[in-house]
């Protein structure tokens, strides 16, 4: 159990963490959710002891880090994965971590195989790529089996497989009774692997609840309704209708609606008075990335400097951290269908999981078919193409930025 | 006590997993014994043209030495790669999260790489005396019998140790290797003697760490006039070297790592 009351940071006129409390408790996977730049790691750090709270205080277990008996065989932690000696071989590595914790070296062994390094043990680390450097940090905060476990960023720079083994592994850890916080700036990364959240923005607190309340308290349902392509005036027709009866409509860039304010049968019910036929009429839900980004939108610090409306194909509100509630035309599916996390959305799609029982594009799209554009309408090329590049530059959490915080 | 001799493990296993300690090490001893050898050579053949007052003062001991004005400098690259590593690759976060006793573990640390550096100054200091003297011929040679040259030999080993501890604290202080070598390396390479050299500054200069501790290994002090003896010299450094070690410890206990 870690526990975090009215924890403060600064740094002479900067404030990394303000008044920050939390608990972390054992037996689940608690995710540590932030855009960058928002004090997950000062967080972190002030849990290990590393720097000094300017106010407030932390402890595990009851006890201050530096004052716990025998802290590493308590808590281990993966804060840095280039954090090591590149001229030092990884087994010498885990070895002078084992000894200075007074774990035997039989136990490196162990955990060598547990990540998959034992064929690398000898080498320098040097030559790790970013993925292995990963795994030797988690190896290294696993030495001393202990039950507190702090994970920053621990799924940078994995492939698709490394993804799912830390997914699977925290999971494992949490399921044995350990304490497990998870820091991570993706969103979909957590949503898969984290049972309870808290989310920072700015160093404060923004939420610390489970992931389902999460995603309810933070996003709004919506519907779809499409009206022939064939009959302009119907959609027009509808729009008034729909509007005099108290619901907000607003136009999706594939010409469909996105009806807020009235239940479906509602709007079934005055279509079917106006006379209106109806193509589509389908429910949605925001996504948990959705959800992230507009609690944060007003957190972000590094924002790109290009204004998302500027770029051609993006309609103004269907950026991320434009409309409350989100658009999934900010996030098309392709986004997904071309990245390492295609593969691990696929089994969740009818398990029930944080996207089951939504039939937004996630949950409806099915994997590996050739995608029929965003919504399951004639494909528009000219218009996902430039969407997906924007999303690069605007959104912190997306899962395509990963690969610029790779670089760091 | 259990917690100091796991890092002492730890660290003994730090030290000899990396390339670089062989690396300076190694420079240290051969730059040391080479340059010391070649300028013993150099004198010997020299040493009738040499003016009288140069030949009348000649110290066969220290000229032995003259390669550790060079040597030391790798003394100072390992002292400054051994704490200033930690810094630069991150490692002390992982190290300070297993041993939140940052007293211990800094002191720790520091013992190990003294002690190895000791043992390397030691080899250093015989064998550099000895092969000087081979080199200086039956003429001007000495013995480690004859009067002050086992202090000098043994004393050239304490002053590289005490360079390399010097070292070790300055680099905790500025925790980056790269600052610690920019500002260490040209001070004793250049700065030092500048200031022991030029008349102006000179009575300020002997009071230098590495000035003060070369005293430690001449045997021949006729027209010397430091007010302090061989000993004195190298307490003056060891004040040094406590300065930068105390000045490391409270940079380490305070500050956010």
């Amino acid at each position: 159990m870690i526990e975090a009351v009215g924890l403060t940071k600064r740094y002479g006129a900067k404030t990394a963490v303000h008044n920050l409390s939390f608990q972390v408790r054992p037996g689940t996977v608690t995710g540590f959710l932030g855009p960058n730049g928002s004090g997950k790691s000062t967080t972190m750090r002030m849990i290990l002891g590393l720097d000094t709270p300017t106010s407030g205080h932390v402890t595990i277990g009851g006890h201050p880090f530096r004052k716990l008996p025998n802290a590493p065989r308590q808590v281990g932690a993966l804060l840095d994965a280039k954090a090591v000696h590149g001229g030092r071989s990884a087994r010498q590595h885990l070895l002078s971590l084992a000894q200075l914790s007074g774990i035997p070296a039989s136990r490196v062994d162990e955990v060598l195989g547990l990540v998959g390094l034992q064929d690398v043990a000898k080498k320098r680390s040097k030559g790790f790529s970013l993925g292995m450097g990963q795994r030797l940090g988690i190896a290294a905060a696993m030495l001393g089996d202990p039950q507190v476990l702090l994970f920053d960023e621990p799924v940078n720079g994995l492939d698709p497989d490394g993804i799912l083994w830390v997914r699977n592994l925290m999971k494992q850890l949490a399921s044995e009774g350990r304490t497990v916080f998870v820091s991570s700036h993706l969103m979909s990364e957590m949503a898969l692997t984290a049972e309870h959240l808290i989310v920072i923005g700015r160093g404060q607190l923004l939420a610390d609840m489970n992931v389902k309340d999460f995603i309810a308290a933070n996003s709004t349902g919506f519907a779809r309704v499409r009206t022939p392509d064939t009959e302009p005036a119907q959609g027009e027709k509808l729009t008034s209708v729909l509007s005099e009866a108290g619901g907000q409509v607003a136009p999706e860039p594939d010409g469909a609606l996105r009806v807020t304010g009235l239940a479906l049968p509602r709007i079934s019910d005055l279509a079917h008075e106006a006379g209106v036929r109806l193509w589509e009429l389908s429910p949605h839900q925001a996504s948990l990335e959705e959800a992230y980004m507009q609690l944060t939108q007003g957190a972000v610090d590094y924002r790109s400097a290009v204004p998302p409306q500027a770029v051609p194909g993006v309609v103004p509100g269907g950026m991320p951290g434009g409309v409350p509630g989100g658009v999934p035309g900010g996030l098309p599916p392709q986004g997904y269908a071309g990245d390492p996390y295609a593969g691990a959305y696929g089994p969740q799609a009818g398990a029930p999981g944080p996207y089951a029982g939504q039939p937004g594009p996630y949950g409806a799209q099915p994997q590996g078919a050739p995608a029929p554009g965003p919504y399951g309408a004639p494909p528009a090329p000219p218009q996902q193409q430039p969407q997906a590049q924007p999303q690069q530059h605007a959104a912190p959490a997306d899962p395509t930025q990963q690969h610029s915080e790779d670089a760091r | 006590m259990a917690v100091a001799s796991q890092v002492l493990t730890s660290e003994w296993t730090k030290i000899r997993s990396v390339r670089s300690t062989v690396w300076t090490l190694g420079i240290a001893v051969v730059v040391t014994v080479v340059m010391g050898a070649a300028i013993c050579l150099l004198v010997k053949n020299d040493f009738d043209s040499m003016p009288v007052r140069e030949r009348l003062t000649f110290d066969a001991t220290s000229t032995a030495f003259a390669g550790m004005g060079l040597g030391q400098l790798a003394m100072i690259v390992f002292g400054v790669l051994v704490v200033g590593g930690e810094y630069s690759t991150g490692m002390i976060r992982t190290s300070l999260a297993a041993v939140p006793q940052r007293g211990t573990f800094l002191f720790s640390k520091i013992t190990v790489a003294t002690l190895l550096a000791f043992v390397v100054s030691l080899v250093t200091s015989f064998v550099a005396f000895s092969v000087g003297q081979a080199m200086l011929g039956a003429d001007l040679r000495v013995g480690l019998g004859d009067p002050g040259v086992l202090r000098a030999v043994f004393g050239g080993a304490l002053y590289m140790t005490l360079i390399a501890l010097f070292s070790m604290g300055v680099a905790a202080v500025l925790r980056s290797p790269m600052l610690s070598l920019g500002i260490l390396m040209p001070f004793f390479f250049l700065i030092s003697n500048i200031l022991g050299a030029v008349s102006a500054t000179r009575k300020l200069g002997r009071y230098l760490p590495d000035q003060a501790g070369q005293k430690v290994m001449k045997v021949v002090t006729t027209g010397d006039d430091v007010p302090y003896g061989p000993w004195g010299g190298l307490g003056i450094m060891a004040l040094w070297v406590i300065a930068a070690l105390i000045a490391g410890y409270l940079f380490l206990k305070k500050r956010d790592a």
